[in-house]
């Protein structure tokens, strides 16, 4: 044997023993974590045939509609000192991560069912891993953004840096709920018609075609900050105040966190409570 | 003796069933349903009293020292495969204690997590992260793999195009390159080809008698189980039932599952036939005495026979002859009626003992006759087909090879080379 470890360290499996080295091992799992995710980027890109060109029609149709309905029809366009299709597009880079994620990783104990009844890991990688793909789609997006703004001739604000920050956040939102959705999965199937729907809806009542400063204008300062609610509401704001500038606005922006923090509370705690059963349900 | 590297302590596993729903899962909706009748005032459930608990693993106990191979045997639904599970913690027991020293690596299945849009060199990446190895060990070993499963030519093929032969080869050949201090492996071998099967019964002998590790195996196969093992660990009914040296729990095995008795031949008491000779019972039993129709093959088998003569004639004979499944004979024995003894009016008993570790293990059957060389048979008895056996094999070296066709019988050869 060429790798004998001389430390040999013991392992206790009993009933309810929450193992203490829980994120130790998650650690030591995580070569489990890259291929998985590897393996999910490769299938994806593998699978269809248009491939990588599906990862750019989308957003950019999503776009072009979006920019003729908000900015034409509803005469949003006038008030916006940047060019709508890159207001609608700056918005439509976090929403458009946020919602693949979210229902790639509400799906995902489901669809690796043949993995948690047959080995051992610490389940938490699979949600993770599912969303790195969705990390790649917007990847690509933002590359898409990158052309647009040459086309229109725009230099972003130097917020521009700041633009990780918001993507990790993204991550989260995405990843918390993620993690009670498909936990939830595994017991109650029905949970995955529950998220095409809020993906559907959710487009509308987060500020992807119009920009939130419009809910303060239209209504008031006080409407914008329960419509902060909405966890992407923050996060999009945030979007928007690194590609074109727009100021954010901070209570919203503390609340939409806020919201956020619970979910993956709430995500985590209930994921780690089920997770041990995962294997006798699915 | 040395600490065990696996103390299991009363370790249970308990489900609990539900008998109403016959879904795999419940939905939401089902259970909102039924909350809001029980709102509705219509009390308790019929649900509450339906539900029953099943143990899957009842009050488990014992050591495995390092080193040891252990077979895990019982029949379908004795647990064998949820103890393989706690033990490989993809489930969490319900009570007790399981205390595990050193690196596991478990293989419950061949080719976990093989993704069929991924090639063949992929695939062996994807696999070995899942049972556990790192991807610098993967890249050491990577050559030896793909030597091991034959599969060169393909190594940049979609799995999806391969044959089913080769995609088993390939998903073995990554699990056989573990290198964890304890393997355990439910019943892999019975997939592939018997040439491949002895391949990797070869490299699994190799990880556990000649490096030393300790194995947790399944399998139905008692053959391979007697071959592979030095214990074995007799589960019934999510108990165990026996614990000990292999042979021994083999062959208890074996004849807890004969049915007893009921291949034995008995004549119809109010038959009518012109038959003046006939044989009245016949039986099969083992060294321990007990009417069975399950040997191993190290087990002798001996044949009880009781007769009536009511027509002596010169040259009378008892044959007996064994028929293996496609009705040819293995073997013809003859006895002269001269040499038993009457025991009371007309009737006379006997016995004869096979030898053991002779007849192939497989299943046959006899042929009793009373007869005489160019006289009237029809006017004695003949009787086809009776008495069937089986014998299993005790751990030869062609216990892989169980259901093929190799033979009768297993002689001792001697080779030489030049």
């Amino acid at each position: 044997m060429a790798t004998k470890q001389p430390e040999v360290q013991e392992l206790i499996i009993e009933s309810g023993r929450s193992e203490k080295n829980y994120w130790i091992d998650l650690w030591r799992f995580r070569e489990l974590f890259y291929i998985l995710s590897w393996r999910d980027i490769k299938v994806r890109y593998k699978q269809t045939v248009i491939g990588a060109a599906w990862g750019v029609i989308r957003p950019l149709l999503t776009m072009v509609i979006f920019t003729f309905v908000f900015g034409r029809l509803g005469n949003l366009d006038q008030k916006s000192s940047v060019p709508y299709p890159i207001l609608v597009f700056s918005g439509l880079l976090p929403w458009q991560f946020f919602s693949s994620a979210l229902s790639e990783a509400s799906n995902s104990l489901i669809g690796n069912s043949n993995l948690i009844t047959k080995i051992y890991f610490p389940r938490l990688i699979i949600p993770a891993s599912s969303i790195i793909v969705s990390l790649v789609d917007l990847g690509i997006t933002f590359g898409l953004l990158v052309v647009i703004m040459g086309f229109f001739k725009y230099l972003p604000p130097i917020h521009i840096l700041f633009l990780p920050v918001f993507v990790i956040l993204a991550f989260f939102a995405s990843f918390g709920a993620g993690l009670y959705v498909t936990a939830l999965n595994v017991k109650y199937r029905d949970f995955r018609y529950i998220i095409p729907f809020i993906v559907q809806l959710g487009i509308y009542v987060t500020p992807v075609g119009y920009s939130s400063t419009v809910v303060a204008q239209k209504y008031s300062e006080q409407v914008r900050f329960w419509y902060s609610l909405n966890p992407m509401v923050g996060i999009t704001d945030g979007f928007r105040w690194c590609i074109i500038g727009e100021p954010l606005y901070w209570p919203g922006f503390f609340l939409s966190l806020g919201v956020n923090l619970f979910f993956l509370w709430l995500g985590v705690s209930y994921f780690r409570k089920t997770e041990k059963s995962f294997a006798d349900n699915i | 003796m040395a600490k065990p590297v696996i103390k299991v302590e009363q370790i249970s596993k308990k489900f609990v069933i539900s008998h109403e729903s016959a879904e795999r899962y419940t939905s939401l909706r089902d259970v909102i349903a039924k909350k809001a009748g029980n709102l509705m005032g219509r009390g308790k459930t019929p649900d509450q009293a339906r539900r029953e608990v099943f143990y899957a693993l009842n009050d488990i106990s014992f050591d495995v020292q390092a080193g040891d191979r252990v077979g895990i045997i019982g029949r379908n639904g004795a647990g064998k495969s949820t103890l393989l599970k706690v033990l490989s913690r993809i489930t969490e027991p319900s009570s007790g204690r399981i205390a595990i020293s050193g690196r596991v690596a478990s293989l419950l299945e061949v080719g976990t997590g093989f993704h069929p849009e991924l090639t063949g060199r992929e695939n062996i990446f994807l696999n070995g992260a899942i049972l556990g190895m790192s991807r610098a060990e993967i890249r050491k070993k990577f050559d030896e793999i793909v030597s091991f499963a034959e599969i060169e030519k393909f190594l940049d093929t979609p799995v999806k195009r391969y044959s089913s032969g080769m995609y088993v080869r390939l998903a073995f050949a990554v699990a056989a390159h573990l290198e964890p201090e304890i393997l355990i492996v439910d019943e892999v071998l019975a997939v592939g080809d018997s040439q491949f099967q002895k391949k990797c019964l070869g490299k699994m002998e190799d990880v556990s008698k000649n490096e030393g590790r300790t194995v947790l195996f399944v399998s139905h196969n008692m053959g391979v189980i007697a071959q592979l093992c030095n214990v074995a660990i007799l589960l019934n009914k999510g108990t165990i039932e026996a614990n000990g040296p292999v042979n021994a729990i083999v062959d208890r095995y074996i004849s807890n599952n004969g049915n007893a008795g009921t291949n034995s031949y008995t004549r119809a008491e109010n038959i009518v036939d012109n038959k003046r000779n006939y044989f009245n019972k016949i039986c099969t039993v083992n060294s321990a005495n007990d009417v069975i129709s399950d040997f191993s093959f190290d087990e002798e088998i001996r044949l009880e026979f009781d007769f009536t003569l009511n027509e002596i004639v010169p040259n009378l004979l008892i044959g007996i002859a064994m028929l293996n499944k496609y009705q040819s004979r293995v073997f013809t024995i003859l006895k002269p009626v001269s040499f038993f003894n009457n025991y009371r009016d007309n009737r006379y008993r006997g016995a004869v003992t096979l030898p053991s570790s002779t007849i192939a293990p497989n299943t046959y059957s006899f042929v009793f006759q009373i007869w005489v060389k160019d006289g009237d048979v029809s006017k004695y008895d003949n009787l086809e087909n009776i008495c069937s056996v089986k014998i299993h094999d005790s751990g030869t070296e062609y216990a892989i090879y169980e259901g093929y066709d190799y033979g009768n019988v297993i002689i001792t050869a001697n080779w030489s080379t030049e």
